[in-house]
């Protein structure tokens, strides 16, 4: 299957990149530390309230951190032509978009791996219960954002896109990933992880809807 | 001077599209009579009631203009003519006018019927939703600076952002129905016939003033699309005739264009 193929070496290239400079490790996470820390510090130190309030503020710093990783993934190609050069490979410009998606969905979940690590340490947050339930949550909603960032990074492209205006127009568009994520995150570590079928449904349904608007709305967006 | 003339009966307003503004003009004043005077107020809300023979025209116009976008996307992505670009770009900016207008009146509604300015209700968040994408829309509209560019780009968000309206609704429905439900409006079955004539008139006359604004933006839109390409390569046949020393400006064009 050449789709899968070139998909696969386009994500092993942004991976390797990333391996290479170490940004999301050096600024991306971080950068979410911080948030987490400023989190509690604005919700005061009452030990219930940020228990409850745990699995929001934690889907927030993974949408807040996933914005800056998007831009990133494109910033790359933004120096020295490599877009231009990426344009006249010939590869189906879909494997371009999954590729993409794949690198960024790899490193938001090793970044996920360590945000979740610091909130339970920070917000006494049990893991305990429903460790599928949790996992499956994060995988489809990291696919999810993932493919809503690979699909609009490449707006980041313009120079003035990459203040305000690419998370204005990303994080409005993946709020059902926040929602479905934070209820079925709640659902997981207060041992009701049962009833968070629904809201890994409507994750499936999300990264289906977004992976295949993507692929066939992407090579529009490349084209030049 | 052909060409001239035709550009200048192109800056103007044609026939249809003044008619158009006329009935439209027509409808909502007579929506404003009908909502005012003519239906009896409510019988739990009283005079309050009466904002829904605006508001609920131009939430439709909102979820109607937000398709149109999507449609106008689709056909420019198929067809790559710049006047499906044209038509998802008016149809975007009026349908952010009008779901603004929608948010706002509902909270001038909500106030003194809830009590409050704003709940968490599915319908009201997704409203809010939709109208920070399509912002986020018109946002990216003024990034690029090639024409072909943005048209593509804003194509693929237009596709994009109304694919994703169905999920959006759902999941704060969801999102919602885990709390206490909220106090939705059941108004249809108990509303008088003159109530149901208002609301039904206020939604016509709505549907004519989009088409006009979406008329009147399109022609604007042509206008700045032929200003660019004129500024980028000024024409050149007025001057290729063997020239008289008088040095006219070439300022005709300008002053019609003011006017």
């Amino acid at each position: 299957m050449n789709l899968l193929r070139q998909s696969v070496a386009m994500a092993a290239k942004d991976l390797r990149i990333e391996l290479r400079g170490r940004y999301a490790l050096s600024a991306i996470l971080p950068f979410a530390g911080t948030l987490l820390i400023v989190f509690g510090l604005s919700l005061g130190p009452g030990r219930t309230l940020l228990q409850e309030t745990a699995p929001g503020l934690l889907w927030l710093a993974v949408l807040f951190a996933s914005v800056l990783a998007f831009r990133r993934a494109y910033e790359a190609e933004g120096e020295d032509g490599a877009l231009e050069g990426l344009l006249l490979a010939p590869m189906d410009k879909a494997a371009v978009f999954l590729g993409k998606a794949a690198a960024v969905a790899a490193q938001l979940l090793a970044l996920e791996v360590a945000v979740i690590t610091l909130v339970v340490g920070l917000f006494d947050l049990s893991l305990g219960g429903a460790p599928f339930v949790l996992a499956g949550a994060f995988v489809l909603g990291t696919v999810g954002l993932a493919a809503v960032g690979s699909l609009f990074g490449v707006l980041a492209e313009s120079p003035r896109a990459r203040e305000a205006i690419f998370p204005l127009l990303v994080l409005p568009l993946a709020t059902p990933v926040l929602v479905a994520g934070v209820k079925a995150t709640s659902l997981a570590t207060t041992g009701r992880g049962g009833q968070a079928g629904g809201w890994l449904g409507l994750l499936v349904a999300f990264d289906l809807v977004f992976l295949a608007a993507g692929t066939l709305v992407y090579p529009y967006l490349l084209e030049d | 001077m052909s060409t001239a003339e035709r550009m200048m009966g192109r800056l103007t307003a044609r026939r249809g599209e003044k008619v158009l503004g006329l009935l439209a003009a027509a409808g909502v004043i007579a929506t404003a009579v009908l909502g005012l005077w003519v239906t009896p107020p409510d019988a739990d809300e009283g005079n309050v009631f009466r904002i829904i023979y605006v508001h609920v025209p131009s939430a439709w116009l909102a979820y109607l203009s937000f398709f149109i976008v999507f449609a106008a996307s689709v056909a420019y992505l198929a067809t790559k003519r710049i006047r499906w670009d044209r038509l998802a770009a008016a149809s975007a900016e009026v349908g952010v006018l009008f779901i603004g207008l929608t948010l706002v009146l509902g909270s001038i509604w909500a106030k003194p019927t809830w009590g409050i300015w704003w709940t968490w209700d599915p319908r009201l968040t997704t409203t809010a939703v939709l109208f920070l994408i399509y912002v986020g829309y018109l946002a990216v509209r003024r990034l690029p600076d090639s024409p072909a560019k943005r048209a593509r780009w804003s194509a693929a968000i237009g596709i994009v952002a109304f694919v994703d309206v169905p999920i959006v609704h759902l999941s704060v429905t969801w999102w919602r129905s885990q709390h206490q439900a909220p106090a939705l409006l059941h108004v249809a079955p108990r509303m008088a016939a003159s109530m149901a004539a208002g609301l039904l008139v206020g939604v016509a006359a709505f549907t004519l003033l989009y088409a006009y604004l979406v008329t009147f933006r399109l022609r604007v839109g042509r206008l700045e699309d032929r200003a660019i390409s004129e500024a980028l390569s000024p024409r050149l046949e007025p001057r290729s005739a063997p020239v008289e020393p008088p040095p006219t400006p070439p300022a005709p064009k300008e002053v019609s264009a003011r006017g």
